[in-house]
């Protein structure tokens, strides 16, 4: 399969979740700890959320580095927008940014 | 492979010209570092921009021979 196929296989996913994270790994055995704090945050804010284990498949890992022109894993989409990385999300998350974006984007919180 | 702080200190100088630097090594592994920037290139920028830019500037060592950066970005005032 060429790039192509992949990053389009990558935008569907991502358009088509409301809450989409590439990780290591999955929310019940995450093999990073960077997945792993990622998870954590989404598992308190009550979100439900979707996860792609990129380990699974080496060119969805590449591709989404390309996709998000991001170097790292893991990585969390919004509504199709990436959000950022295990930093980002957690800075975001600490701060109170992270409830109250999602609530903006119609995504429910539940805490 | 890994690298070394003054390596990954002097690539983001260059890459930012101008920026604050400071670099923790986390394990001492060389694999596990956090870095601290401060630039007026990211002012008006968003934390996944002000990111990009630290990893343009790491040359694609980001996620290859630099597995962990844990990064935090700032404006100066």
């Amino acid at each position: 399969m060429s790039d192509i196929t992949i990053l389009d296989e990558i935008k569907n996913a991502v358009d088509s979740t409301d809450v989409l994270l590439f990780m290591k790994g999955s929310p019940q055995f995450p093999q990073c700890g960077f997945s792993s704090t990622v998870c954590q945050i989404l598992n308190h804010l009550g979100l439900e959320f979707k996860s792609v284990d990129v380990l699974q498949n080496a060119e969805i890992r590449d591709g989404i580095k390309q996709f998000s022109s991001w170097p790292t894993i893991p990585q969390l989409y919004v509504k199709g927008e990436f959000i950022g990385g295990c930093d980002i999300v957690r800075e975001m998350f600490e701060s109170g940014e992270l409830a109250e974006y999602l609530t903006s984007k119609g995504v429910t919180v539940s805490s | 492979m890994a690298m070394q702080a003054s390596e990954i200190e002097r690539l983001i100088r260059e890459g930012l010209p101008g920026a604050e630097v400071r670099i923790e090594d986390l394990r001492g592994d060389g694999d596990h570092y956090a870095a601290f920037v401060k630039s007026a290139a990211f002012k008006g920028k968003s934390r996944v921009q002000q990111h990009q830019m630290v990893y343009a500037a790491l040359k694609g060592n980001m996620g290859e021979a630099l597995h962990a950066l844990a990064l935090q970005t700032s404006v100066p005032d």
